[in-house]
């Protein structure tokens, strides 16, 4: 036989040993990570689409003065599910989810570390997003806002059960955040292909790997912060009950402890998205790798030291809030150098003009604005008079949707062939771009005006003689165009799946591992399994990729590697398909979902708990040892 | 005048949006505490403006410039750049911070040799205002409106009865919260007689956005004159017609909840109607204070404000005419 056709042999024989059960039963027992973070990705652009019609709706509320279209019940559900469902349900689960698709990918590794782990955080998540979205169909949607303060999300001022809802949905994406972070720090410290020291890591992976480190300290603060939130509810705790010596101010440190780094942890991956697609649309490697990878460490760090600034009008004694004003203008500084060495890649390199590079100048249009208002609002003089005001609207949404989507939208278009085998439409492309920049533009801009003008957020309706309307009406017509681009990217996803343009390994000529397997990828990511020898392996070396091998055909077999210098360690078999992360899920969305009902709850839950978690630990038989 | 042109000078975005007029805008303040806000918030415009359009220029010539022929700019010459621009990046910020603590100083220097002092408390929606006074019979209690002397500062303690608000009138100061639990106490002072709004900034449940109050500075003397009017108990029915209506406020639910001194209705969970009719507006800025919002009002609350914690009143229609006219006797 030739070289090609061992290859093919053997690629035929990983196809067997690695694909998993067929049909729906295959879906339910799938922990290839490619499955589920495809599910990942389509369900967390499932809720930005609904999310952002329920914003669009708010704005069409707000276009006139005194309209009538939404009372203030159903405008404060909608205020309180889109901010929930835009952080919980999208931002951090759709980072996540293209960390989970990609990470493994991009160092070379056959499936993330713990893959039935990840197929149980996919479910959770689920169940937690449709549990949100159905309390709000039937009308017990959450109503005190996406950050619930109390004491009026404690027992006196929200009676019902709509509080417990939004406590709830919060923990539920806590775990699946938690257990996607562990997934991310364990496959990347411990599967990359031998030769990629963490010197040699892509931008992406590190910017994934410092966001991970970020969720397990911010999400377990906010995770204890909604079950003390739970117990003050369904057990007649006291922890935020100022007449019991409770205090409603620790509810704000914890949950902005968790809710400042939150905005990181949605940031940091989308520059990992940036310094990822630069390179192949400026044809250089990105400028300032080390100083990039120290500024994502920094931020990392120095974003948990910002929470107060959320806080400046609570009368924080002045010592301590210029702390924290210090901190939040220095923040800036790593995001500066972010930026200043992207321009600098552009500037050096030959840019494409391809859609993802035009999401790319959106983005530091989008976010150099952001950013900048965020230096403004760090004075404390100054957030006192726009804190709470749409002004902090058009801010942190120049930073979010400009700082995280655009990104988004730029690895979107740039992985869509590596996820699908098909190019997206560039002419779409471009439609859907301007549509959506010149459509956020015209929505948020007006609204620093309006902040200033003196218009608090969160506010169903306003009075005609304080002269918002104009402003307002444009900030809807705005939101209408963007929703329009959001429409025009449906539809190219949509044609594109059906009838675009067939894909070939490394369309755009790119420098990371995810180009050098096929697209889409087959079951086993990679054969053989790719060895690096510099940052940029589709560069330096092509088409002779050193190689692993020794690994085996008939299981699923994984290579271990060193945390530093990633050098060949051991063999490991990765677990199977199973259905048991899945029937554990279910436990878990009963048992969150009964408690609000009931502290029973929680023991009815354990009870249906132990069964499926013993069935997936319980010790398999060892294998013979093949010859 | 001054105010105008510091209006003109900042923020020419936002003041070309038309953010600089208004009775609630920051952008044309009627206090000294506002107006240094508001030249700080001058400094921050302009460096982000500037900072913004220099860093665009940059992206624009990076991504445009002409290439042909020319060699790609060596990785030294770009470290210079990111250098020099994060140099730059670092004095701004100290700038920044130097800008906003002078600020947080001169803002705490302004004027403690206050005229008066008043409680302001934060209920679900609406506000209870008390000014102190050491002999208890010159202590009065009033709601959403809090008058005050132009030019002097006045002392205000701010507490909520309830959940989280903050209270925030744009042209006098920025906001402070109402916090359960806790009391925060904060200086105002107007420049001239005024009308200044203000908004309650902390959501806090159904009717956040019809939360409004009412900041009124006089000239010393009319104020003195308006705080000794308000002292006086409600001035009796004029006439048998007014005093049936103040018979049917006295026998409905009215009395359980609100106060009108010089009657036995002493109720504290709403608002003092003891002089209702001097003021502006009817349940917090909702609707203006005229006999057809207040007819309104009585009857059916919550088609104006809906979720508001007054119940619908029935009332036929001879009661509810002879109230409206109680009511609308007092001055």
């Amino acid at each position: 036989m030739s070289t090609d056709e061992v290859l093919a042999s053997e690629r035929r024989q990983l196809d067997e040993t690695w694909s998993g059960r067929p049909g729906f039963i295959g879906w339910l027992t799938s922990v290839d990570h490619k499955s589920i973070g495809r599910r990942y990705i389509v369900t967390a652009l499932v809720f930005f689409a609904l999310a952002g019609i329920d914003a669009l709706v708010m704005r069409l509320q707000l276009a006139t003065p005194e309209s009538e279209l939404l009372g203030p019940d159903l405008y404060n559900q909608f205020f309180t599910v889109h901010g929930t469902t835009m952080m919980f349900l999208f931002a951090v689960p759709i980072v996540e989810a293209l960390g989970i698709y990609f990470v493994p990918l991009m160092i070379g590794a056959r499936n993330v570390a713990y893959p039935r782990l990840n197929a149980l955080g996919y479910w959770v998540y689920l169940i937690g997003g449709v549990f949100l979205w159905t309390s709000f169909a039937i009308g017990v949607g959450p109503d005190t806002g996406w950050f619930s303060y109390v004491p009026l999300s404690g027992p006196e001022f929200t009676p019902g059960k709509r509080a417990d809802v939004w406590a709830q949905t919060v923990t539920f994406t806590e775990i699946a955040a938690l257990i996607a972070a562990v997934e991310i720090i364990v496959t990347t410290f411990k599967l990359r292909a031998p030769g990629m020291t963490l010197n040699r890591l892509p931008l992406f992976v590190w910017s994934m790997l410092v966001t991970a480190f970020m969720v397990l300290f911010a999400m377990s603060t906010v995770a204890t912060a909604s079950i003390m939130l739970a117990l003050d509810r369904l057990v007649g705790m006291h922890f935020f009950n100022p007449a019991e010596g409770g205090d409603p101010l620790l509810w704000q440190h914890l949950f902005w402890f968790f809710g400042h780094p939150e905005v990181y942890i949605i940031f940091l991956p989308a520059t990992g998205m940036i310094s990822t697609v630069l390179p192949a649309f400026t044809r250089r490697p990105v400028f300032g790798y080390t100083i990039l990878v120290f500024a994502l460490l920094t931020t990392g760090f120095m974003s948990f030291a910002l929470w107060v600034h959320h806080m400046l009008t609570t009368g924080i004694p002045h010592h301590g809030s210029s702390f924290f004003t210090a901190a939040s203008i220095l923040i800036a500084i790593p995001s500066g150098i972010q930026v200043f060495c992207w321009i600098a890649s552009i500037w050096s390199g030959r840019p494409v003009f391809r859609t993802p590079l035009l999401f790319v100048a959106g983005f530091l249009f989008m976010f150099v604005m952001g950013g900048l208002t965020g230096v403004m609002v760090a004075a404390i003089p100054f957030d006192q008079q726009v804190h709470d005001t749409f002004f902090v609207v058009a801010h942190f949404h120049y930073v979010l949707v400009g700082g995280s989507v655009f990104p988004i939208f730029a690895a979107i278009y740039y992985w869509f062939p590596k996820l699908t085998g098909r190019m997206l439409s560039e002419t779409l492309g471009r439609w859907h771009f301007g549509l959506f920049f010149a459509g956020l533009n015209l929505t948020f801009f007006p609204m620093h005006a309006l902040g200033l003008a003196g218009m608090p957020r969160r506010v169903y309706t306003y009075r005609d003689e304080l002269g918002w309307g104009d402003l307002n009406l444009l900030a809807t017509i705005g939101a209408i165009v963007l929703a329009l681009g959001v429409v025009v990217f449906a539809v190219n996803v949509v044609t594109s799946l059906r009838r675009g343009e067939s894909a070939p390994d490394d369309p755009w000529g790119a420098d990371s591992l995810e180009w050098a397997t096929s697209s889409p990828p087959p079951a086993y990511n990679f054969h053989p399994v790719p060895a690096v020898g510099s940052r940029s392996p589709m560069w330096s070396a092509p088409p002779d990729l050193p190689q692993v091998t020794g690994l085996a055909f008939d299981k699923m077999e994984q290579l271990v590697t060193s945390t530093l210098d990633a050098v060949p360690d051991n063999r490991q078999e990765m677990p199977g398909p199973t259905i048991w992360p899945f029937v554990a899920a279910l436990a878990i969305g009963v048992t969150f979902i009964t408690s609000i009902f009931t502290p029973w709850g929680a023991v009815l839950g354990a009870a249906l708990l132990l069964p499926p978690l013993l069935k997936w630990g319980w010790p398999k038989p060892k294998h013979e040892v093949h010859a | 005048m001054r105010s105008r042109l510091h209006c003109a000078g900042w923020a020419i975005a936002a003041a070309a949006l038309g953010g600089c007029e208004g009775i609630q805008s920051a952008l044309d303040p009627a206090g000294p505490h506002a107006a240094l806000i508001a030249r700080e918030t001058g400094y921050l415009f302009a460096m982000a403006g500037t900072v913004f359009t220099i860093v665009m220029l940059a992206l624009a010539y990076a991504l445009f410039h002409r290439r042909a022929g020319r060699q790609p700019v060596a990785d030294g010459t770009l470290a210079r750049w990111v250098g020099g621009a994060l140099a730059v990046t670092v004095v701004i910020l100290l700038v920044n911070l130097v800008v906003d603590l002078r600020t947080q100083r001169a803002l705490a220097g302004i004027g403690s040799d206050e005229a008066l002092s008043i409680e302001v408390t934060g209920h679900q929606w609406w506000w209870e205002v008390e000014y102190v006074h050491e002999q208890p019979s010159r202590r009065l209690r009033t709601a959403n409106e809090i008058h005050i002397p132009a030019g002097r500062p006045v002392l205000i303690e701010l507490r909520s009865a309830d959940v989280i608000h903050s209270f925030w009138v744009p042209k006098l100061h920025g906001k402070h919260d109402m916090i359960p639990g806790y009391t925060r106490t904060i200086r105002l002072q107007a420049d001239a007689p005024g009308v200044f709004r203000g908004e309650c900034a902390e959501f806090c449940g159904h009717q956040h956005a019809n939360m409004a109050l009412y900041v009124i500075a006089h000239p010393v003397e009319e104020f003195d004159r308006w705080y000794a009017q308000q002292l006086l108990p409600a001035p009796p029915p004029a006439d048998a017609h007014a005093e049936a209506g103040q018979r049917v406020f006295l026998s409905k639910p009215c009395i359980v909840c609100h106060t009108i001194r010089g009657t036995p209705a002493g109720g504290r969970a709403a608002p003092d109607l003891t002089h209702l009719a001097s003021r502006r507006t009817l349940a917090a800025g909702t609707l203006p204070n005229t006999r057809e919002h207040l007819a309104g009002w009585v009857l059916d609350p919550h088609s104006a404000k809906p979720g508001v914690r007054m119940p619908q009143n029935r009332l036929s229609r001879n009661e509810l005419d002879a109230l409206l006219t109680y009511l609308e006797g007092l001055r």
